[in-house]
């Protein structure tokens, strides 16, 4: 099996044609002492065969489970229309729009897209997609270095702990200075941060929601920041945009996320989308492909990748990034999915989140010895104080078929005794009062 | 044209969403909320339907268009892998689940997935162990270059310099550069490959690794590659292997055995996962031995007892460079298309390719130019400078073929051949659809000598014709 038309009768004309005797022939440029030392793999199957075979890997991952584990990474409903949508060959076969005659379709929902993040950010320009949220942020970060000539990065602690692992990993081999502001009451710490904002710090960057689900306005971070010349980077969530306090109403110039909640499957980690969005002023120095709207010879208006100068396969080592592929059929996924949602149902989603949450809340500060952080609001993701050991609790409500939480000891050593719980509009509150009885009997009985 | 935003209008509704089951209210202070909502589109279901639907068919696509596009292995997308990808199970697994305790239990399938998979992958390619974790080829290759910083970092080399062929991916020295190195570039040769001479004289021990491609983007494959990557060795420097071009070399070459300490691979290429329109793609980095330990983590492990976990126990990995283990879903699809074909199918793969681009080839080269004929696996180059010489350029060739319903081959690149057209029919393609191809170069060669007049009119056929990109980057209307 290898999807091959060419028959016995069509080889044998092409190797004529061609003027070989076998196919053998037209590998004699690689040299017999470098043929492999060893090709080991199992011969094919049936496609029946094959596809029995991860059905029963996939019986492996129980699919049954309530999950309330949440850490950026989110449990929503996706329309069936977004899977109808995304499953059309002619949007998941495509190529990449190099050749924009033949790629209209792809390139008006890019710009559609562009336009639905713009929308919900409120900032004036979004790219066509970056991988993932993480890495989104990692070229937030460099677009300020770019941008500023500085070479200081501040991050607060409220950054979700897998990006700023990220964030390391891919400048350990550049001297860049990071600096890291500590959460202490849930907010970001503004007297920390201000005490290290120089003229040397190229971006802070902030997250809302942050980790601990917590809701800020960076307002006031911002402008003390751009009174040093610093530019704001904001990961935000954006479901939470649905209601939240956009980030160019606080005046942000950078603003990342990742786009999973936007109707892409959790599908054990990717693929995902990840966005960016800018200030006009600084799109120039934004990485990855951007979708602009011109005209044809004939007036017509059409859609093109443009800004292409900044990209790798002009500039090559010159390049805003190395990024080629992206995450355009999750991008198509985003725009068929706020489409769907439309202007109401996305505030809607938003709102059912925050309800939830808040009677999750409620109920977890019903049983003996359970402390919910009230500090300061949150969207729909808040931690806990647990009388026992998290991973202890996670564990046996597992049995129970529940995903309790995220354990935030695993990233704060200082956190122990803490779990980190979302809740998303899926959860009904059926199961959450399913989940806060299995807790309550793995606490207390 | 209409956009989703030009069906608006407000009162319509999209999804039905369920009422609100709690008695409490999530409310919060007003200081943290939007003024106003997002204009995001009002329309109803059908319309967005309708919209997208619409939209779709003004794409081609490898499902109804031959697309024999250089170096981007434009191959048939089996559909049963799609089936598979979207299987619950696997869909709707939330990644931090493995990483709580006792969590493991929940996704031991995944887990296996990956495990099998980077297995195989070390197989196929003839190295010591893989990660899957980068999520598309550029993204490959930015990891294997830190992995290459990391490993002379942790052996005190000071290393400035990456070199590269002055036919290779503009992603290689885009990544290079990105991971902090100056890049060389290296002069190609009369046959089309990096010449020997210049490369020894840029190789010194500040060289930290050469980055190649081979076959290359000329489809040549080289045959001094021993050579090259035993002198990189001496030097103390690495060589990292571009496997955007693997498709052509399955079962008759492995980057391991040439020598080759890094390789990164595109799964959405040789291993027919969808391109999505651009993406999501997948490129998993492959390593010999000494480099093991400065692979991303979390590693994918077997236990005595055949279970799987994640292993983070590794001081000297590079870290993280995905949130978690990678593009999963593209994974899956791989995995499924490697077990279908199978050892014998992935060499008729490669075989079948291989034999459809030196048909074309054969037919077509006394129409155009070969600049390099003397070898050529699954694809080759041609120039359009005697076309051009009537002012039919490279571009004029790609849209007329497009009004034949022809997906362009890559154009202008490698930027080391002037007019250049790359041709990679895969193997998925027909002799009749190759016969198709031919025949209409066969015309646009002899309509480029009687009347080189009419290309500036293609493409005729397409819902807009050829678009002002200067426009375009002037007005910068990205967004509305």
């Amino acid at each position: 099996m290898s999807y091959v038309p060419n028959c016995d009768q069509d080889k044998k004309e092409m190797l004529k044609t061609i003027g070989v005797k076998s196919i053998e022939d037209l590998f004699k440029c690689i040299p017999q002492e470098l043929r492999p030392r060893s090709f080991d793999i199992p011969e094919g199957r049936s496609e029946f065969e094959v596809e029995k075979y991860f059905k029963k890997l996939a019986q492996k991952n129980p699919s049954n489970v309530i999950t309330f584990v949440g850490g950026g990474f989110y449990d929503h409903y996706i329309p069936a229309v977004v899977d109808a949508i995304v499953a059309k060959p002619e949007f998941y076969t495509a190529y990449t729009p190099y050749q924009p005659e033949v790629s209209q379709g792809t390139l008006q929902a890019a710009y559609e897209y562009q336009s639905c993040i713009t929308r919900l950010t409120g900032m004036e320009a979004s790219n066509a997609s970056l991988y993932d949220g993480g890495t989104a942020l990692y070229e937030a970060a460099m677009m300020a270095i770019r941008i500023t000539g500085r070479n200081k990065i501040i991050m607060d602690g409220g950054v979700s702990p897998i990006y700023r692992k990220m964030m390391y990993s891919y400048t350990s081999n550049l001297s860049i200075e990071f600096v890291e502001i500590p959460v202490t009451h849930g907010q970001s710490d503004r007297e920390t941060i201000e005490k290290y904002l120089d003229d040397k710090t190229a971006a802070i960057i902030l997250q809302n929601p942050n980790f601990f689900g917590v809701i800020d306005d960076h307002s006031d971070i911002v402008k003390t920041s751009h009174e040093k010349g610093v530019l704001v980077v904001q990961s935000v969530y954006p479901i939470s945009l649905g209601v939240l306090k956009t980030p160019n109403e606080m005046n942000v110039d950078i603003v990342t996320g990742e786009g999973q909640s936007l109707g892409i499957p959790l599908s054990f980690g990717g693929p995902y989308l990840g966005f960016i969005a800018t200030k006009k002023e600084f799109i120039r120095k934004m990485p990855g492909r951007i979708v602009g709207r011109t005209t044809d010879g004939n007036g017509r208006d059409g859609f093109v990748l443009t800004l292409q100068t900044r990209e790798q396969h002009i500039r090559r080592e010159k390049a805003t990034s190395n990024i080629c592929s992206n995450e355009a059929l999750c991008a198509l996924r985003a725009v068929v999915y706020m489409s769907i949602m439309g202007k109401d149902g996305f505030r809607k989603v938003a709102e059912l989140c925050m309800d939830k949450t808040e009677y999750t809340k409620k109920r977890l500060e019903e049983i003996k010895g359970v402390e919910v952080k009230r500090s300061s609001p949150t969207f729909n993701e808040f931690a806990v104080k647990l009388p026992k050991d998290p991973n202890e609790v996670i564990s046996r409500l597992i049995d129970k078929g529940i995903e309790a939480g995220f354990p935030l000891g695993r990233y704060y050593d200082d956190l122990k005794d803490y779990m980190l719980i979302a809740v998303t509009e899926k959860r009904t509150k059926q199961e959450i009062d399913i989940f806060i009885g299995s807790l309550e009997e793995v606490l207390w009985s | 044209m209409e956009l989703i935003f030009d069906r608006s209008k407000p009162g319509k509704k999209g999804i039905r969403l369920p009422e609100k089951d709690v008695p409490v209210s999530g409310e919060i202070e007003s200081k943290y909320k939007r003024k106003d909502l997002a204009e995001l589109p009002q329309v109803s279901e059908p319309e967005v339907v309708r919209h997208f639907t619409n939209l779709s068919k003004k794409n081609y696509s490898i499902d109804s268009n031959f697309y024999p596009l250089g170096s981007c292995t434009m191959k048939y997308n089996p559909k049963i892998t799609e089936k598979i990808a979207a299987l619950d199970s696997f869909a709707s697994l939330h990644p931090l689940a493995p990483q709580l305790i006792m969590g493991g239990m929940l996704t031991q399938g995944a887990l296996e997935v990956i495990f099998n998979l980077e297995s195989i992958l070390s197989e196929i390619t003839g190295m010591s162990a893989f990660t899957s974790q980068p999520m598309a080829g550029a993204h490959g290759e930015l990891t294997g270059i830190m992995i290459i910083a990391a490993y002379h970092r942790n052996k005190g080399n000071n290393k400035k310099y990456v070199l590269v062929p002055d036919s290779g991916h503009g992603t290689n020295p885009a990544s290079a550069a990105i991971a902090g190195y100056i890049v060389k570039s290296i002069k190609s040769n009369d046959k089309g490959v990096m010449d020997l001479e210049a490369f020894k004289k840029e190789l010194n021990d500040e060289v930290a690794a050469v980055m190649l491609t081979c076959p290359n983007t000329l489809g040549v494959f080289n045959d001094e590659i021993k050579k090259i990557t035993d002198l990189t060795h001496e030097a103390g420097g690495l060589v990292y292997y571009d496997g955007a071009n693997l498709n052509a070399i399955l079962g008759k070459a492995r980057p391991g055995d040439l020598g080759f300490d890094v390789v990164h691979l595109n799964l959405h290429k040789t291993f027919a996962t969808p391109h999505g329109g651009g993406g999501p793609g997948s490129g998993p980095v492959g390593v010999k031995e000494d480099l093991i330990p400065f692979l991303p983590i979390s590693r994918v492990i077997k236990r005595k007892d055949g279970t799987f976990a994640l292993d983070y126990d590794h001081p000297l990995s590079i870290g993280y460079i995905s949130p978690f283990y990678g593009n999963f879903g593209v994974m899956l699809k791989a995995y499924a298309y490697i077990l279908l074909l199978g050892k014998s199918g992935l060499i008729e793969a490669s075989e079948n390719a291989v034999l459809n681009a030196n048909y074309i080839m054969a037919r077509i080269k006394d129409f155009y130019e070969v600049p390099y004929k003397d070898c050529c696996l699954h694809e080759f180059v041609i120039s359009a400078l005697n076309q051009a010489k009537n002012g039919v350029r490279a571009i004029d060739i790609a849209k007329a073929l497009i009004d034949e319903n022809i997906h362009p081959p890559t154009v202008y690149f490698p930027l080391i051949i002037k007019e250049a057209l790359m041709i990679e029919p895969t193997e998925t393609e027909s002799k009749e659809t190759l016969d198709g191809f031919i025949e209409v170069m066969i015309k646009i060669s002899k309509l480029a000598e009687s009347n080189p007049e009419f290309f500036k009119e293609f493409p005729k056929t397409t819902p807009v014709g050829r678009l002002d990109e200067v426009k375009a980057a002037k007005d910068m209307d990205i967004a509305c």
